[in-house]
């Protein structure tokens, strides 16, 4: 579906060259849900906007459904971090949503659908006419999300959306995530640094290295597929893939190549 | 990257320079409406040459600085008493939303029956249209001042002058700045209105004798002035107030970094 | 209802007073320059008839409404370009700020030359002298488009015309109407001062007349309908403004609140 290879890129300056990412493969299958952690400033969001066509990588390609991608591809929407700064304030929420369908030459009927349904499914039917800066930082998080649905994308990608949102929020939103993947069967990329986050909504944990920035470890999360804020944070697997995850951080972060493996840490 | 962007400035000006040589050499235009640069530039050499001129030029400045100083004192001190005497802001809102929008320009034939060509009819121009720069910038700049300081202030007994002093000036000093840069745009205009259209003595009213005098590459190069003039009011302004608010920061900002 | 009953005398009280000073202390005033309040405001309908309005005061409008459309369009198409291209801001910026800081007045006599003393040339002069602080306004206020959104607009397929329109323009906003604002109020003063120069009609050429035939209470009424004509033009230009920028007021008075 979605496949990274041997990316590189390197941002060239004012007589600097800083090497943001090395060499990174990885792929991401039909119906994923694997999220992306490591430590801050490791070159997170260079990859993803590499893989959303808005970064050309200085090596390498990236390759959705087989096909180079060389700009935004239609097949992809992206959720950025700074939802205040993401969503146009002299918009309304629908206008936001409908905005980029627009330009998907869909006639207004098909539109009206796609931003209904869209924000129905993240539970703001009742903002359509409202401002995005008249919502709270979560709500407005979920218009981004809605804008990401509507646009009818096959990989959706998330530079660390919920970030900046209060503890409570972010749970609500987690379980947002999980609850749409599954309904609708999206191929998901989540970047975060919280590895509890990542743990805890991913299918697979691809751990990164410090800048620059490889491939430190790859994890299949082996939790059941119904996950609970209250019961999936204190199940026991939870807290040994959780620690797994931190040493190889940690690793990271020394620059320490700990072994690389597919495999879970056992039972 | 900034040595480049002064290369490419110079670059721009330089093709602007050329561009007026070229175009009236071509025939694009008239050379008698549109003098090459090169006739402009002689021109301001023999302004420049010109005793007159520094009469003029001397005239237009004491007219602007004058008329700048005016206004500005009237504003701030309008704006304070405005924002400190209770309900005087509320009272006095309609008024200056009606008064402000009104053109200064209405009031040239009131200041050539009053004062003819004099000094004085310039100022009336110039401070009308200036005040209200300042005023409003003023009012702005009270409106930015922490409730929770001045009641800090108003706890520990501080009397109005105090607070003045130390709360709403240091608070309002910026927005004064700001009012007094564009003011001090806006009195060149007019200084510069007055004397085209009045005939008050300056660099406005030679621009009038040499337009009526049909010298055209004099007039050209006279507007020339007025152009480098605004440019070095522009700038001065914008570097003193870079200046007053880099201090500003700096005294009450230690939090921010 | 209080609430509103006080708002009210706010807004009246101070402008009754002082209308009041002003016609009680006109009142018996023999200096020719400073006619009775009574007597300018009886001037008034004798000068301003239908007629008058028609003949003076619309082409005055019609003037300024070109010139200042003019002005509005090619000051928003050149800046938004010049906004775009990192370069060429950097090669147009010093002619640019030379060209902003020439009073606008001073273009009067040069304009005359080319375009004679016709309605070209009034439309010309004000057009030229509104568009600087429109231009600079848009080049800022295009520079200015915050990176997410423009990323936004990229990585939806948001690109060319739309872009242009639901983005940049509307994210430019703000500083374009304040340079529109700057705009306005040069646009009145050149439309003044055009017609001072050399009309045979317009609002600034009767005033002038007033003076120079010595009827100093139909000056005294000219003064008083460009105020009004200022005013008027304000407040429609308020209106728009808080149309168009709604959301711009409404965000900043939420980060206010919120900070």
């Amino acid at each position: 579906m979605l496949d990274v290879r041997g990316l590189k890129k390197v941002y060239e300056g004012s007589g600097r060259r800083v090497e943001a990412v090395r060499d990174l493969t990885f792929t991401v299958d039909a119906g994923e849900l694997v999220c992306l952690v490591g430590p801050s400033g490791c070159g997170k969001t260079t990859l993803l906007k590499c893989m959303g066509g808005l970064l050309a990588p200085t090596g390498g390609e990236v390759l959705l459904e087989g096909r180079k991608v060389t700009g935004p591809p239609p097949g992809m929407s992206f959720v950025f971090q700074e939802y205040g700064r993401s969503l146009f304030p002299w918009m309304r929420v629908g206008e936001n949503v409908e905005l980029p369908l627009r330009q998907k030459n869909l006639d207004k009927a098909r539109r009206r659908e796609l931003v209904r349904d869209a924000l129905e499914s993240v539970g703001l039917s009742d903002a359509t006419s409202a401002y995005p800066w008249q919502l709270s930082g979560g709500m407005q998080q979920r218009v981004a999300i809605a804008r990401a649905l509507a646009y009818e994308p096959r990989v959706l990608l998330m530079d660390e959306p919920f970030a900046a949102v209060d503890a409570q929020t972010r749970a609500d939103l987690e379980d947002l995530v999980r609850r749409l993947w599954r309904e609708r069967g999206i191929t998901i990329l989540f970047v975060t640094h919280d590895i509890d986050e990542a743990v805890y909504l991913g299918e697979r944990v691809v751990v990164l290295s410090a800048s620059p920035t490889v491939v430190q470890e790859q994890l299949k999360v082996d939790l059941p597929d119904e996950r609970d804020q209250l019961r999936t944070r204190v199940a026991p697997r939870f807290a040994e893939l959780r620690t797994h995850v931190y040493e190889q951080i940690q690793a990271a972060k020394r620059g320490v190549s700990v072994t690389k493996s597919d495999t879970p840490p056992p039972h | 990257m900034k040595g480049l962007n002064v290369v490419l400035g110079g670059a721009g000006l330089a093709v602007f320079l050329a561009l007026g040589e070229a175009v009236p050499r071509l025939g694009l235009v008239k050379e008698a409406y549109f003098p090459p640069t090169s006739r402009i530039a002689d021109a301001l050499g023999d302004e420049v040459a010109d005793s007159a001129f520094w009469t003029a030029l001397g005239d237009t400045l004491t007219g602007w600085a004058l008329g700048l100083i005016l206004a500005s004192c009237a504003g701030i001190v309008a704006g304070v008493v405005i924002s400190v005497v209770p309900y005087l802001r509320e009272a006095t809102a309609s008024t200056v939303e009606f008064l402000r929008p009104i053109p200064s320009v209405a009031l040239i034939p009131l200041a050539v029956l009053l004062y003819g060509t004099e000094l004085r009819s310039v100022l009336l121009l110039v401070v009308y249209a200036s005040f209200w720069q300042v005023l409003i910038q003023v009012l702005y700049g009270v409106q930015d001042v922490d409730p929770v300081a001045d009641e800090t202030a108003r706890s520990y007994g501080l009397g109005t002058w105090a607070r003045i002093r130390h709360v709403l000036w240091p608070t309002a000093l910026p927005y004064v700045m700001t009012g007094v840069r564009l003011a001090a745009a806006v009195a060149l205009i007019l200084a510069v209105t007055a004397e085209l259209v009045i005939g008050a003595p300056g660099l406005g009213a030679r621009i009038a004798i040499a337009q009526n005098s049909q010298a055209v590459p004099e007039m050209y190069a006279l507007i020339v002035v007025t152009g480098l003039l605004g440019l070095l009011i522009n700038v001065g302004a914008r570097t003193v107030e870079r200046r007053a608010l880099a201090w500003h920061q700096s005294v009450r900002g230690e939090v921010m970094v | 209802m209080r609430l509103l009953l006080l708002r009210t005398v706010f807004v009246f009280a101070l402008p009754t007073v002082l209308v009041g000073v002003w016609w009680v202390a006109s009142d018996d005033s023999t200096d020719v320059y400073w006619p009775p309040l009574r007597t300018i405001l009886e001037t008034f309908p004798d000068v301003w008839t239908g007629d008058r309005l028609k003949d003076d005061v619309l082409p005055s409008v019609l003037r300024l409404t070109g010139g200042y459309a003019l002005a509005a369009v090619v000051g928003v198409a050149l800046g938004t370009v010049i906004g775009s291209y990192r370069r060429v801001r950097a090669v147009c910026e010093p002619v640019l700020e030379f060209l902003r800081a020439v009073p606008p007045p001073v273009l009067v006599p040069v304009i005359m030359l080319f375009a004679g003393i016709g309605d070209t040339m009034k439309v010309t002069v004000i057009a030229s002298g509104c568009v600087w602080p429109i231009l600079l306004n848009t080049v800022e206020g295009v520079r200015a488009v915050d990176p997410v959104m423009a990323e936004t607009a990229r990585s939806y397929g948001v690109t060319g015309p739309a872009r242009l329109r639901h983005v940049v323009l509307r994210s430019a906003s703000p500083q374009i109407f304040a340079g529109l604002r700057q705009a306005l109020s040069i646009g009145i003063i050149l439309m003044v001062i055009s017609e001072m120069f050399a009309a045979s009609n317009g609002l600034g050429f009767t005033i002038v007349q007033f003076q120079r035939s010595f009827a100093i209470p139909d000056m005294w009424t000219g003064i008083l309908v460009l105020g009004l004509l200022g005013f008027l033009l304000s407040v429609v230009f308020q209106l728009v403004e808080r149309r168009v920028l709604g959301w711009y007021h409404g965000l900043r008075a939420s980060t206010r609140r919120s900070s």
